[in-house]
C-alpha cells in the first residue's frame, strides 16, 4: 500500500473488478489527441493494409461499409485514468479485413491521417479482439473522436485504438509509435497497468 | 530501462490563485526534473488501502526537488476537492513522472511562440513562460488566455509584470472587466489573428484547456494556416467549455 494522504477518503465508485487498478468510472466521453483534427473527406478516404511482401490491400468507404458490420458493446481504457464502460460501437472486425492477407510476420504498425502512429502486436489485432469502427452509439463517428474510421482495440489502453486510421503496416519488427516514443508503454495492457515505459 | 516511480511528496506551501484554484509546491525526493509542458499523476490513498490517480500538469520548472502544481476544483470531483480544500502543509501524497513527450518546450528552441490557454489550460504553458524567463530565452512568445470571468486568472501578479518578448492577450467569455474594448464571448478566428502570429512565421503553437475549448481553437489555427505538426494540443478535462 501506498503512503496514506491524510483526509483522503475518495468517491469508491461503481466499477469494481471491471475497474482496472488506478482507473475510474467516466459517464462522459473525454478526448485525447495530441494535435488538432484531422478533417478526412469520405470520398477520398481510404484504408490499406500493407504486407511485408510489398502487398497492398485497400478498401475505398464504400466498400469498407459494404462489409458485414459488428455492433461490440465494449469497456474501455483511457491511459489518463478514466474507463467508460458498454460503450457501442459498429464496425467491421479485422478478421474480415486480414482474410485475404497472407503474412507471416507479428508486428502492425498502425497509421493514421494527421500523421499519428502506434503499434502492437498482430494477434492484438485478430481473433475477434479489433474492429474498424464507425459508427458509436447509433450515430457517424464524431471527427474528434476518431471519424470517420477509427480502430477499434478494447483490450488495450485506448491510444491503441488509433483514430482517423488509414492503414496497417506489417512489419517483422516492432516500430514504436507516438506515445511509445513519448514515454508510454510499448503494449499498454490496463490490467497490468502499463501505462509508462518500464511499468 | 527508464522507469517510472512513485515517490512520496510533501505539501510545504500553498498559494490561492483563485476563489477555486490554488498551487501547490511539493517537496519530492528524488525528484528528475522535467521539461515545461510535462505533466505527472498523483496517488491518494486512504487509510484502507483505497486509492486513486489524476494527471496534472508541473506548473513550473523543478527547483531543485521542488515542484509546483496548480489545481482548479471540479465539483463533485473525487481528487481535485481533496488537493484544493483538504489538503495542508506537511501531508503527504505520491506522485510519479515526468510523463509526456510531445507537448513540451524546450529553452533551445527558437521558433517564435504562440501559448492559447482555457482557463486552466494556463497550467503547462505557465510552466513554459517560467521555463524562458528561467532560461533567459528571447523566443518571442504570445499567450491567448482565455477566460470565463476577470475573477479566475492564475499567476495574476506574475503575469501583470511586464516581461520583454511575452505580449498576454485576456479574452473573456462571460464576463469582461470595465471598458474591455472586446465584448464576452467565445475564442474566435479574429482573436487569433490578431493575437497570434501569422502562420508564415510558422510558430509553435501550444493550445491548452478544456476538450470544447481546444478543439475550437485547434481548427481555428488550422483555419489562418497553421501547418497542424505546429499545433500541439493537451486537452484536460472531459468537459466541454
Ligand atoms: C495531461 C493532463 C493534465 C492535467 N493538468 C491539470 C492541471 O494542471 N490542473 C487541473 O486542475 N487539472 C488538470 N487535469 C485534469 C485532472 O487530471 C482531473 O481530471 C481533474 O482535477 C478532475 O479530477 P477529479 O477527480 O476532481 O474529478 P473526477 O472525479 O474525475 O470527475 C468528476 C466529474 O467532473 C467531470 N470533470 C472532470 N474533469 C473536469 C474538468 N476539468 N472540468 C469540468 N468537469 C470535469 C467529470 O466528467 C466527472 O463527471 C489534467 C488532465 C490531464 C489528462
Amino acid at each position: 500500500m501506498g503512503i496514506i494522504s491524510r483526509g483522503f477518503r475518495g468517491r469508491r465508485t461503481e466499477g469494481g473488478d471491471r475497474l482496472p487498478p488506478g482507473q475510474y468510472l467516466e459517464h462522459g466521453f473525454p478526448v485525447l489527441s495530441a494535435g488538432p483534427t484531422p478533417r478526412v473527406p469520405l470520398d477520398r478516404w481510404e484504408f490499406a493494409i500493407d504486407t511485408e511482401t510489398g502487398q497492398t490491400h485497400r478498401w475505398t468507404w464504400p466498400e469498407l461499409t459494404a462489409l458485414p458490420a459488428e455492433t461490440p458493446t465494449v469497456d474501455i481504457h483511457c491511459v489518463t485514468k478514466w474507463s467508460k464502460f458498454d460503450t457501442n460501437w459498429e464496425g467491421v472486425s479485422l478478421d474480415t479485413l486480414f482474410e485475404d492477407v497472407e503474412t507471416s510476420v507479428e508486428y502492425a504498425q498502425v497509421y493514421s491521417y494527421g500523421g499519428y502512429t502506434t503499434n502492437l502486436p498482430l494477434e492484438d489485432l485478430l481473433d475477434g479482439k479489433a474492429w474498424l469502427a464507425y459508427r458509436y452509439d447509433g450515430e457517424e463517428l464524431e471527427p474528434r473522436h476518431g471519424g470517420p474510421v477509427r480502430l477499434l482495440v478494447p483490450h488495450l489502453y485506448f491510444w491503441k485504438s488509433a483514430k482517423w486510421v488509414r492503414g496497417i503496416r506489417l512489419t517483422n519488427e516492432d516500430w514504436p509509435g507516438f506515445w511509445e516514443t513519448a514515454g508510454y508503454h510499448n503494449y499498454g495492457d490496463p490490467w497490468r497497468e502499463q501505462r509508462y515505459e518500464g511499468d | 530501462m527508464r522507469r517510472l516511480i512513485w515517490r512520496a511528496a510533501t505539501l510545504v506551501e500553498v498559494r490561492a490563485e483563485t476563489a477555486t484554484a490554488r498551487t501547490l509546491v511539493l517537496d519530492v525526493p528524488g525528484w528528475p526534473g522535467h521539461l515545461a509542458g510535462q505533466h505527472l499523476d498523483v496517488r491518494l490513498t486512504a487509510d484502507d488501502g483505497y486509492s486513486a490517480q489524476r494527471s496534472y500538469s508541473l506548473a513550473a520548472p523543478a527547483d531543485g526537488e521542488r515542484i509546483e502544481l496548480t489545481v482548479e476544483l471540479v465539483d463533485d470531483g473525487e481528487v481535485s476537492p481533496y488537493l484544493t480544500e483538504v489538503i495542508e502543509v506537511g501531508d503527504q501524497v505520491e506522485v510519479r513522472g515526468p510523463v509526456g513527450g510531445w507537448f513540451v518546450w524546450r529553452p533551445e528552441s527558437r521558433a517564435p511562440v504562440l501559448l492559447v490557454a482555457g482557463g486552466s489550460g494556463i497550467v503547462p504553458l505557465m510552466a513554459m513562460i517560467r521555463a524562458r524567463r528561467l532560461a533567459g530565452s528571447r523566443t518571442p512568445f504570445r499567450l491567448l488566455y482565455s477566460l470565463r470571468d476577470p475573477g479566475r486568472r492564475y499567476y495574476a501578479a506574475e503575469l501583470r509584470r511586464p516581461e520583454p518578448g511575452l505580449d498576454i492577450t485576456y479574452l473573456y467569455t462571460r464576463t469582461t472587466p470595465e471598458d474591455w474594448p472586446r465584448k464576452a464571448g467565445r475564442v474566435m478566428l479574429g482573436d487569433l489573428a490578431e493575437s497570434g502570429w501569422p502562420a508564415d512565421f510558422e510558430p509553435d503553437c501550444y493550445v491548452c484547456g478544456p476538450t470544447g475549448f481546444v478543439e475550437v481553437a485547434a481548427d481555428l489555427l488550422l483555419d489562418l494556416g497553421h501547418a497542424p505538426e505546429h499545433v500541439r494540443t493537451e486537452r484536460f478535462g472531459p468537459s466541454g467549455g
